[in-house]
């Protein structure tokens, strides 16, 4: 990127965010074309079959091809819709979903902008989605989607609260809120899932509810609500929703790595300021493949069992967390 | 706890069906709901229905044959079985002992293959998508055995009256041991990924429990009733064909929930297997179909078989009047009685926990509707 920052004609700074710009999107594009492959062919793995094999190599143009259909596909908006609402819902999940790419370090060069309050920056755009979800299901006029997304905004307020008070004990130890700087507070190897690994699984188990993931994967329960919030979204709508979730994972996934996993750290690399990002994506790929696997383990939990999973475990624990974490500091 | 309803808030109706993932098939439930909860589950039935009794009237004996097959898509042998056995019962016609011997592995394998689907399904329906491709794995192997001496891999007609219509060869023999094998060795496996998983477990313990009363005011047969801690199973409580020859077990569970349901029918999986072991053991010579006229009359009268299905019990009641055609047939599924069960037990449950009791109640539509 500094290679680009002195051509003259435009502000260095601007062209800067555009370049991000167009890497965030590149990466929000790449990641959901990867991630719908790999999911797809991880669960015939799990399922001992192959999995799709038929457009190109190993059906490797599978996510291409579907990709082409779904912009083809014929927009249906039903008739009983708010039609204004149900158009706006998908592009309000997705929007928000590149923004945070803009402050995530991916080494210590490749990041768009390091916000002192990165960290924050991320959580308020991120809770967006579940307005875009609300606005979903209620736009739909549909039972089923209403259902769902009552079941996403009860869930997603409710696993803010322990995903926030871990936070909070990283947050302690660092002292700031830039990621970039939380990430250079664990060089050395010292990452903070060894100093405090009960955080990094509250985190996590948080981290698959507020991506809507199995087994916490209510508002689309297929089973009980057919699709969930997306059950009357077809084409271009459902795909949006779909690249956001997928988008979300990642963004969840990167947040993990950054608190937890050292970030861009790992053995040295040549011209490690960049290609330090390899030790990054290979970190949030590995979390993203536990994603899938524990995705097609698991039934999926009923929802008041989701809910007394996170007010009588995980926020009590996080709140202990964090005074031990308070303690320690202290002394 | 106060109702909505009593705070003066609205129900809201929500219609499960008739096309739903849950409900396999075309079952619609009307659902009244509060909030999550299910106030009111009413079941409606016939989307499916196909006049089978009314086409018996109308079609001589063997021409209803396939008709059995396509009641329960699941358990098309055993409804075989049930036919020609009413049917030999009025008639007094005797099948040979190696047919009644056929009959049973037959009806055996299809009993297994319709178990490792349940098991598949409801595992689905609670979330997992997993297991159900293993099942359909061992499954794909029993479909093969049937489709190499029956023809056919669901809708089978192979039994006739006084016999089957191909006999089984040593190759069928062999593959089916290997098969037993086979089974047993997957067994422990589905004990640990499904049985033994904490979220499994807390889906389906103490859902949907009733008592052994209820369970007789509603007719309920099979796996369902078992659960509740009644023996009942009409291989042993009225043996037909050659079961009293076999030694095997009724397994029984006490807690009456979709747990107990399950696990009586993960527990009826190995002892199929061993009905299987034994019949082929002792699988006698001789010829596999008895002398039929071609033309056979049904002397006027009626007749009953009940034949245990794996979903409980099954009766076809069938009244000649002397001419080729019965005067009436009434067959008696136990998917019906046991479904009737659904406006009770699902009253005030949680949408899920009603996916988790359909599936755990092992519905099968067309049987229902007819």
């Amino acid at each position: 990127m500094s290679a680009v920052m002195n051509t003259g004609f435009l502000p260095p700074e601007l062209l800067r965010i555009i370049f991000a710009v167009v890497c965030a999107i590149v990466i929000v594009f790449g990641n959901a074309v990867v991630m719908g492959y790999l999911e797809r062919k991880l669960a015939g793995r799990f399922q001992r079959r192959p999995g799709p094999m038929e457009v190109g190599f190993h059906g490797i143009l599978q996510l291409a091809v579907d990709g082409v259909k779904l912009v083809g596909k014929q927009l249906i908006v039903p008739k009983q819709t708010d039609k204004v609402l149900y158009r706006l819902a998908p592009i309000i999940s997705f929007a928000p979903a590149i923004m945070p790419l803009v402050v995530i370090p991916f080494s210590p060069k490749l990041q768009g902008r390091d916000f002192d309050v990165g960290l924050i920056f991320i959580l308020a755009v991120v809770a967006i989605n579940v307005l875009a979800i609300l606005i979903a299901g209620w736009s739909s006029n549909n039972k089923y989607s209403l259902l769902g997304a009552m079941r996403s905004v009860a869930q997603n307020v409710a696993y803010e609260i322990p995903m926030l008070l871990t936070l909070l004990s990283v947050i302690l130890v660092t002292g700031t809120f830039s990621l970039r700087g939380i990430v250079e507070a664990q060089s050395g190897g010292a990452w903070f899932i060894f100093l405090m690994p009960v955080a990094f699984l509250i985190f996590f188990a948080a981290t698959l509810a507020e991506t809507n993931r199995a087994p916490f994967d209510l508002p689309e329960a297929e089973s009980e609500l057919t699709a969930g919030f997306m059950t009357e979204f077809s084409g271009m709508g459902f795909s949006l929703f779909f690249m956001a979730e997928y988008t979300y994972m990642f963004i969840a996934c990167s947040l993990t790595v950054i608190l937890f996993l050292g970030g861009w750290s790992g053995p040295p690399l040549p011209y490690g300021e960049y290609t330090s990002a390899l030790w990054f994506f290979a970190k949030v790929y590995a979390l993203l493949l536990t994603m899938i696997w524990i995705r097609w383990t698991f039934p999926r939990v009923r929802f008041d069992q989701l809910l007394n999973f996170c007010w009588k475990y995980l926020v009590p624990f996080s709140l202990v967390h964090l005074l031990v974490t308070a303690v320690v500091l202290k002394l | 706890m106060t109702t909505r309803a009593e705070k003066g808030e609205q129900r809201y109706v929500l219609n499960m069906g008739p096309q739903h993932p849950s409900t396999h098939g075309v079952l619609r439930v009307i659902l009244e709901m509060e909030g999550e909860y299910v106030m009111d589950p009413q079941p409606v039935l016939g989307y499916g229905h196909r006049m089978h009794e009314k086409m018996a009237e109308c079609r001589s004996w063997p021409n209803f044959l396939p008709n059995a097959a396509r009641m329960d898509y699941l358990a098309a042998l055993i409804y075989n079985h049930g036919y020609v056995g009413v049917v030999e019962r009025l008639a007094g016609i005797e099948a040979t002992p190696r047919a009644e011997y056929i009959r049973v592995i037959t009806s055996e394998l299809n009993r297994l293959q319709s178990h490792l689907l349940w098991l598949g399904v409801l595992v689905l329906d609670l979330g997992a998508f997993t297991p159900i491709m293993y099942t359909f794995e061992d499954r794909e192997k029993i479909l093969d055995i049937l489709e190499d001496v029956t023809g056919s891999r669901l809708t089978y007609c192979y039994m006739r009256v006084g016999g089957v219509v191909r006999d089984i060869d040593d190759k069928f023999v062999e593959r089916t041991r290997e098969y037993i094998k086979w089974q047993r060795s997957r067994m422990p496996m589905y004990d640990k990924l499904v049985t033994g998983n904490i979220i499994f477990r807390k889906r389906i313990e103490q859902i949907g429990e009733f008592s052994p009363d209820m369970a007789r005011r509603y007719g309920l047969t099979g796996p369902v009733l078992r659960g509740t801690g009644i023996p009942y199973d009409i291989r042993r409580a009225e043996p037909y064909s050659v079961y009293p020859e076999f030694d095997f077990e009724i397994p029984t569970e006490t807690s009456g929930d979709c747990m107990a349901a399950y696990l009586v029918r993960v527990r009826e999986i190995e002892q199929s297997l061993r009905i299987l072991e034994q019949a082929l053991d002792k699988l006698p010579d001789g010829p596999f179909m008895a002398k039929v006229p071609k033309k056979l009359k049904l002397p006027a009268g009626d007749a009953c078989y009940t034949v245990e299905s794996p979903r409980g019990e099954l009766v076809y009641h069938l009244i000649g009047d002397g001419s080729d055609t019965p005067y009436r047939m009434k067959i008696r599924v136990p998917s019906f009685s046991n479904l009737s069960l659904l406006p009770e037990l699902c009253s005030g449950m949680l949408l899920s926990d009603l996916c988790a009791c359909m599936g755990s109640l092992d519905l099968v539509i067309p049987e229902i509707d007819r």
